[in-house]
């Protein structure tokens, strides 16, 4: 076994286990945390891959702002306590089948599927570094990257707005 | 040192992302707190940009990395947006459970 299969399979075991821990813990706040753990696990998986521009943006973009603007939301609500009331049985065990039946369904899927046998390519081309990546993007996909502007753009608008108007209403 | 998934093998990151999938689909139908629905869907963007990522190495083209910061910008306006909702609502109602928000029921 070599090498990068471990450290493969200790980030899994790192993704997966942060990632059910977020849904299961009951405060907010731990949530938040181990979904910032989850992030960074994710960032190694990148960081495996060999994509270090990726893997920095996924870390500024998840674990920076967006894990910022949880744990600003869940302060402001002040929702640090464990009120909360669990959904009734039924729907928990629901929850449960479907997640067991989606699971085997879709790994039964891939199984099933005709693997990829034999020795991947590698071209020994550059296609990963930022010089290519902003080549692609500005290049080839220039007008969705225009339009990612203006979403994000209209995004901030619309927070603005919302928060805004809360205020007059007062 | 080569192509990595000669040593990992394209199989096992489309069996990471299909159970980090599912574990978003489970918390979206499990939890009753908004915003751990909303940590959920993140999860799932997550499982998907990971594919991206694994297949934008498998095939040795770029382009799958660039549809990963194009998802990115779309999650990251997802959140502002909701959130600044989740923060209304919780004004209005004072609660984000789910169960509570009725007010769209046919």
């Amino acid at each position: 076994m070599s090498t990068v299969l471990i450290i493969f399979y200790i980030l899994s075991a790192i993704t997966l286990s942060t990632a059910f821990l977020t849904i299961y813990s009951r405060r907010p706040i731990h949530s938040a945390i181990y979904l910032v753990l989850c992030f960074f696990s994710i960032a190694g998986h990148y960081l495996l891959f060999n994509a270090q521009f990726l893997a920095l943006v996924h870390i500024i973009v998840y674990s920076g702002a967006i894990m910022i603007l949880f744990l600003f939301t869940i302060m402001l609500m002040n929702l640090n306590n464990e009120d909360e009331v669990h959904k009734p049985r039924i729907t928990r065990l629901g929850a449960i089948i479907v997640f067991i039946l989606i699971s085997i369904i879709m790994i039964s899927v891939f199984i099933n599927s005709r693997t990829f046998m034999g020795e991947y390519d590698d071209t020994g081309v550059d296609y990963q570094s930022i010089k290519v990546l902003g080549k692609v993007l500005l290049n080839e996909y220039m007008v969705p990257f225009e339009f990612a502007s203006i979403l994000l753009l209209v995004a901030m608008m619309g927070t603005v707005l919302l928060s805004k108007k809360e205020k007059s209403g007062k | 040192m080569g192509n990595i998934l000669n040593q990992i093998g394209i199989e096992n990151y489309i069996f990471l992302s299909v159970l980090l999938f599912c574990i978003g689909v489970f918390g979206v139908l499990y939890r009753r707190n908004a915003i751990i629905v909303f940590m959920s869907i993140e999860i799932m963007l997550n499982a998907v940009n990971l594919l991206f990522v694994a297949f934008s190495t498998l095939h040795q083209d770029a382009e799958g990395q660039i549809f990963v910061f194009f998802s990115m910008a779309v999650a990251a306006a997802e959140v502002a947006v909701g959130l600044a909702i989740l923060v209304s609502i919780f004004r209005n109602l004072g609660s984000i459970e789910i169960d509570k928000l009725k007010n769209l029921k046919g």
